[in-house]
């Protein structure tokens, strides 16, 4: 979709850049810039609170989760789960309706153990309740770290009011850092899925005289169900 | 005059040479207390400051240059300002810049200047004044004084030394008076809208006397307070610290006030 | 671009002041930003490191700017998506128009985006015949009330809920007409349910760009609302809208400047929704838009480069400038009369619309430094502003009797003797006027003064006077 005029206004912003900087067109990369893309490395300054070990920091996820109003519980296996989110939904009396990702790790649970209604897709207007994996959990700030894929649709994060995110312990780490190690490690350098979401908190907004007010356009609940699999890592 | 006291060239500030020379008796009997060798040069006019923020360089340039040769020969040059303290620390080696005949002498004398109050406690190390003064006082800490020389904490020992005095401290004491120099006359409605929102929290500490580290600022507030008709009297630091407030009347205040 | 009235920033201020209703929402500056980046920092003893790394990594990133714009343009392209490079308003608008048309789209959702402000998208849009509908709710509650956003980071902060209840009533047909719309929460629902509507009938999807990252093609976006998301997922069509200067190497980086960000800016320590979008939807993925595009906006800011204005690149958009500032806390956004108020407007409005349009601008701050210190970036503002006011000097574009005021003044003030005699006869006529009262209340020439304060008397003598009589007292004249 380059038009004439894209091309040329191309040029010409390039061509004030490096007039700018002294350089001229078709001069290499610095050597700091090209080590910088080609092996990017953790940051020299990240929070020390991180920075603990592992259960420590399992413990400071729930914290700050917590502080942003997400909610967490803790289940020993993946098979304790449908259980975990059929209580949770009674307890805030939601509708027994769930969508989960057609990702296995959460539609291929033992559903059938509970009454709830399950299908797996992406979500739709009438989805309440939504059920999805996560990559990882960065301790820091209580963050999730959702990646979109076949079986991970994006919609389910966003839509239906209430977000229910599976986060296994092992996928725990302490700083976003440790997340894009993680990452690479799995699509390869410079990859990224179509969306990759931070998510730190159910939707929010204090635009109306800055009052705080849960579920703007986003859901109004985060439950985070924690699934402690290090005995099995172990 | 033991040759191991320091020289201490002050530099008095136009604004209290002009409307407030209490202030600069005030800074000499501080400074020859505190062990210096106090002197002034009668040539001295003002710090440029005035030019330089209003994007006239050159006429800074004109007004702050005789200072450099003027105070060379010091050990120290103290104002009892932190704007005129911090024109001279921080902003003379930037209006020089381009000139590299004058970039080691103007670096010289941005590295033996301080603001008078911060340079009694942290440089001559002094910890208490044997002033007296009895009474509810607020500080308003001045903003080139706070952020561009880290003056906070240092009028606060001092004045915490004085016996009978307290300090009831603002809620908001490192917001701007709404002075900002020309600011406040090229810009009367806003300055006046800030400085209002000051006197309110002046007002609201119930202290009876106000104190800043600059005269500027200082003139702001009392011309506001009196405007009101508030009974608050306000001073600089340096008159309460040198036990000088008998002297003249508080500033805007009537004489025999 | 989007029109000004800089120029009539005394009369917009004029009115800023008198107006209540600003007034009262202004006062809620404090509880609502203030302290709560005060504690958000409080929380992470990092944080001054964090400002010096994020400073660096910023400014390593301008120095090498060409490079990474054009890493970046390989990757986007390398992930299926487009990039429009355009040099100023009308092109960058000229091509979302483009991509409109090209896609049959007839309805435009918005994320927020600044950019999309400072280049007047939205006029532009409609009279292509296009909905726009704008999805942040401070960004929907002003394009309903047709204004300009006061904040950068809190459009609505000037409306109070009553005048969006009147708004929604309005304009939300079809409604029981007695409906209780008293508290936000309702006003809330009502436009979250109004808005969903809006999200599943979009065909293009406009957004703005926190961050473009060079190393993976990637825009990211910070969002509390959720409404940016959902604009770019449900749309067929995703567009970012983002300046030059936004882009930065690497996800390390961008996680490094994220960290000072939310705390900056709302306090929080991390915004609700950190987005990275790389390319349209891939194969099997069964949501996502299916075009991807990035528009990099010039529109003047190639030129600050190697200025003593670059380092006004490094800015995130946070708003803790403004929220800090004593005048953007007096008279609220609007009066700035262009896109960006507050201390970054007062720096970057005149490199964008010109120094004699925005020229009030940087001359209406007191210097105090308040908006530098909080600057997660460490933008030097006020220096900044200063470099501005001489720019307008050398212009001839500040007042003559203000130019003549300082000439006058720097004449006497190096000319020590005389200095000292005008001075000494002032001082004394002063005092006489003021008559032992110890202040004037009305002073010719000084009614900016005076208009708001009395003026202090001097004492009558000036210092360098009485010196030299204490001098001449010892016997011992210099």
């Amino acid at each position: 979709m380059s038009s004439a005029s894209n091309s040329t206004s191309r040029d010409a912003i390039l061509g004030r850049i490096r007039k700018s900087l002294g350089r001229t067109a078709g001069d290499s990369a610095p050597r700091d810039v090209t080590e910088r893309l080609a092996s990017p490395k953790p940051n020299a300054v990240v929070p020390k609170r991180a920075q603990i070990t592992h259960d420590q920091q399992v413990a400071l996820f729930e914290k700050m989760a917590t502080s942003v109003n997400a909610t967490v519980s803790m289940v020993v296996s993946d098979d304790d789960i449908p259980r975990e989110v059929a209580r949770f939904l009674a307890e805030h009396n939601l509708p027994a309706r769930v969508k989960t990702s057609p990702d296995a790790a959460v539609s291929g649970l033992p559903w059938s153990d509970t009454a709830l209604e399950v299908t797996a897709g992406i979500a739709g207007p009438e989805d309440a309740v939504s059920v999805t994996p996560s990559f990882a959990g960065v301790a820091e700030t209580g963050s999730l770290m959702l990646r979109s894929g076949a079986d991970t649709p994006y919609t389910l994060n966003m839509l239906p009011d209430t977000h229910i995110v599976v986060l296994k312990t092992s996928d725990m780490v302490g700083t976003y850092e440790e997340v894009w190690a993680r990452l690479r490690e799995k699509e390869g350098h410079g990859n990224m899925p179509r969306t990759f979401l931070w998510v730190t908190g159910p939707s929010r907004t204090g635009d109306i005289e800055q009052t705080m007010q849960l579920g703007a356009h986003g859901p109004r609940r985060l439950h985070i169900v924690l699934v402690d699999d290090k005995q099995k890592t172990k | 005059m033991t040759p191991s006291k320091p020289r201490v060239g002050l530099f008095v500030t136009c604004l209290v040479d002009m409307f407030r020379p209490t202030v600069g008796f005030s800074a000499v009997k501080l400074l020859e207390e505190a062990g210096c060798d106090v002197d002034v040069p009668m040539d001295q006019t003002c710090c440029g400051q005035p030019a330089f923020n209003s994007g006239d360089n050159a006429s800074a340039r004109k007004v702050a240059a005789p200072l450099i040769d003027m105070f060379a020969d010091y050990d120290y040059v103290v104002a009892p300002s932190g704007s005129c303290a911090g024109m001279i620390k921080k902003h003379f080696p930037e209006l020089f810049a381009d000139d590299p005949a004058m970039a080691a002498r103007v670096q010289a004398l941005s590295d033996k200047t301080h603001e008078l109050v911060s340079f009694l406690t942290d440089i001559m190390k002094v910890d208490s004044v044997p002033a007296e003064f009895d009474g509810k006082v607020t500080y308003h800490d001045s903003c080139s004084g706070l952020r561009e020389l880290k003056v906070k904490q240092q009028p606060r020992k001092l004045l915490n030394s004085i016996k009978g005095l307290e300090i009831s401290e603002l809620s908001e004491p490192e917001t701007c008076c709404g002075f900002g120099g020309t600011f406040c006359v090229k810009y009367p409605e806003i300055s006046g809208k800030m400085v209002g929102d000051k006197t309110r929290d002046i007002t609201e500490t119930g202290a009876k006397t106000l104190l800043a580290g600059d005269l500027g600022c200082l003139m702001n507030m009392a011309g506001k307070l009196a405007r009101e008709g508030s009974n608050v009297e306000v001073r600089h630091v340096a008159e309460v610290l040198a036990d000088m407030t008998m002297a003249a009347p508080p500033i805007a205040g009537k004489e025999g006030e | 671009m989007s029109v000004s009235t800089s120029p009539n920033f005394k009369e917009n201020v004029h009115g800023a002041l008198r107006d209540e209703s600003l007034q009262r929402a202004l006062g809620r500056l404090k509880t609502g930003f203030r302290d709560k980046r005060l504690a958000a920092i409080e929380n992470l003893p990092e944080f001054e490191a964090l400002r010096d790394q994020a400073r660096d990594i910023k400014n390593h990133t301008l120095e090498n700017l060409d490079h990474y714009l054009l890493t970046f343009e390989e990757n986007v392209k390398a992930n299926g998506g487009h990039v429009h490079w355009c040099a100023d308003a009308e092109e960058a608008r000229q091509v979302v128009a483009k991509i409109c048309r090209d896609t049959n789209a007839k309805s435009v959702l918005k994320g927020k985006s600044m950019i999309s402000e400072e280049i007047a998208l939205n006029d532009f849009l409609e009279k292509q015949d296009l909905k726009v509908v704008e999805t942040d709710l401070g960004e929907y509650i002003i394009q309903l009330r047709h204004e300009p956003p006061s904040h950068i980071i809190a459009p609505a902060i000037h409306v109070h809920k009553e005048e969006v209840a009147d708004s929604f009533r309005e304009t939300h047909k079809g409604r029981d007409p007695n409906r209780s719309l008293d508290e936000p929460r309702e006003l809330l629902d009502e436009a979250r349910e109004v808005m969903r509507e809006h999200f599943f009938a979009a065909d293009v999807g406009i957004t703005g760009a926190n961050f473009l990252i060079a190393e993976t093609g990637t825009s990211v976006i910070v969002t509390n609302e959720g409404n940016g998301d959902l604009t770019q997922t449900l749309s067929r069509v995703h567009v970012a809208i983002a300046s030059l200067e936004k882009v930065v190497p690497t996800l390390e980086d961008a996680s490094s400047i994220l960290r000072v960000l939310a705390r900056s800016a709302t306090g929080q320590e991390m915004s609700s929704y950190t987005t990275f979008s790389t390319g349209p939807r891939r194969e099997g993925d069964l949501d996502g838009p299916e075009e991807y595009h990035v528009i990099l906006l010039d529109n003047g800011r190639s030129n600050m480069l190697g200025t003593e204005f670059q380092d006004m690149l490094r800015c995130i958009r946070c708003a803790a400038c403004m929220n800090h500032c004593p005048v953007y806390g007096a008279v609220g956004g609007h009066a700035y009369g262009w896109v960006y108020p507050g201390p970054m407007g007062s720096v970057l409005s005149p490199s964008l619309i010109g120094v004699d349009e925005a020229g009030h601008l940087p001359n209406a701050s007191t210097f105090c430094g308040k908006c530098e210190e909080v600057c997660p970036m460490r933008i030097p503002l006020p220096k900044m502003m200063r470099h501005w006011r001489e720019r307008e000097f050398e212009k001839h574009l500040s007042p003559s009797s203000f130019r003549y005021g300082i000439k006058t003044w720097a004449f006497f003030a190096s000319k020590p003797r005389l200095y000292r005699a005008v001075t000494g006869i002032a001082s004394k006529v002063l005092a006489k006027m003021a008559g032992g009262k110890g202040r004037i209340a009305k002073l010719p020439l000084a009614g900016g003064w005076t208009d708001m304060r009395d003026f202090p008397a001097p004492e009558g003598k000036t210092f360098k006077e009485l010196w030299a009589e204490k001098q001449a007292g010892k016997g011992d004249v210099k």
